[in-house]
C-alpha cells in the first residue's frame, strides 16, 4: 500500500490542511463573535472544519484504519457539500450568512465541491491491497 | 498591497511553467518565493501599523489573523514540498502561492470593511 501522503497525496494533504485551518478559523470567529446570527450555518462551518481536520490527519497517518476513516470523512464531506449546497439555494432563509459548504463552496472557488472527489479518487488508488497507485 | 498580489501572481505563473515542463522547483524558484515572503513580512508590519492608525471600521482581530496567515502559507508549503521533489511537490508550492493570493484578496476585503 502506498503512503497516503506521498506523490499526489502530498498536494491533497496540503489543500486539506489549508481548508482545515480556514474552516476552523472561520467557524470559531463566526461562533465567537456572532453565534446568534446564523446558528445553523455556523455549526455547519464547524462540522466542515472537523471533517477537514479528520481527513487531513488520516491522510498524514496512513495505514488501513486511517484509510477507512478517510473514506468515511470524504464521503460525509461530499454528502455535506451537496446537501448544504442544494439547501442554500432552495431554503435561503436557513443561511443568512455563508459557510464553507453553502452554494457548493462558491466563496472558495468551488474547491470544497472538487476536494471530496479528488480525495475519494486518491483513496481508491491507494486502497489497502492495491498493488500500485 | 497591490505589489504583493502582482508578485504572487508572477510566482504562480512561474510555478505553472515548471509544472507544464515537468521540472522540479530549483533554487531560482525558492529565491523568488523568499522574495515574496519578505514582501509579505513587510506587509505584516505595515498592515499592523496602518491598522493602529486608521479610523476605518476594520475588524482588527480578523485583519491581523489574515496578515499572519498569509505570511505562514509559503513557508509551510515550501517545507511540505521539500520531501517530494517531484511534480507533486511543485504543485504543493503552487497551492501555497494560490492560498497566499486568496488570503491576500480576503485581506483587502476585510480592510474594506467585510466581516468573517
Amino acid at each position: 500500500m502506498r503512503d497516503l501522503s506521498s506523490g499526489p497525496g502530498r498536494l491533497l494533504v496540503f489543500v486539506y490542511g489549508v481548508f482545515a485551518v480556514a474552516a476552523t478559523g472561520r467557524s470559531l470567529v463566526q461562533l465567537g463573535t456572532d453565534a446568534g446570527r446564523a446558528p445553523l450555518a455556523y455549526s455547519l462551518s464547524l462540522l466542515a472544519a472537523v471533517i477537514y481536520l479528520v481527513a487531513t490527519t488520516c491522510l498524514l497517518l496512513g495505514g488501513p484504519l486511517a484509510w477507512r476513516v478517510a473514506v468515511a470523512a470524504c464521503s460525509v464531506e461530499l454528502a455535506g457539500v451537496i446537501v448544504v449546497g442544494v439547501l442554500s439555494y432552495v431554503v435561503t432563509g436557513w443561511f443568512p450568512d455563508k459557510t464553507v459548504w453553502s452554494h457548493f463552496g462558491q466563496g472558495y472557488g468551488f474547491l470544497p465541491l472538487v476536494l471530496p472527489f479528488a480525495g475519494l479518487a486518491w483513496l481508491r488508488r491507494t486502497r489497502p491491497g492495491a498493488e500500485r497507485g | 498591497m497591490g505589489a504583493v498580489l502582482v508578485l504572487a501572481l508572477v510566482t504562480l505563473v512561474a510555478i505553472g511553467v515548471l509544472l507544464v515542463r515537468n521540472e522540479p522547483a530549483g533554487d531560482p524558484m525558492f529565491v523568488l518565493l523568499a522574495v515574496v515572503e519578505v514582501v509579505l513580512l513587510v506587509q505584516l508590519v505595515v498592515g499592523v501599523v496602518l491598522l493602529s492608525s486608521t479610523d476605518r471600521d476594520v475588524s482588527g482581530v480578523l485583519f491581523v489573523s489574515y496578515l499572519v496567515g498569509v505570511v505562514l502559507a509559503l513557508p509551510i508549503g515550501a517545507f511540505w514540498s521539500l520531501a517530494e521533489r517531484s511534480r507533486a511537490g511543485t504543485a504543493v508550492l503552487g497551492a501555497a502561492v494560490f492560498t497566499a493570493v486568496a488570503l491576500e484578496l480576503r485581506l483587502w476585503a476585510i480592510w474594506g470593511g467585510a466581516g468573517a
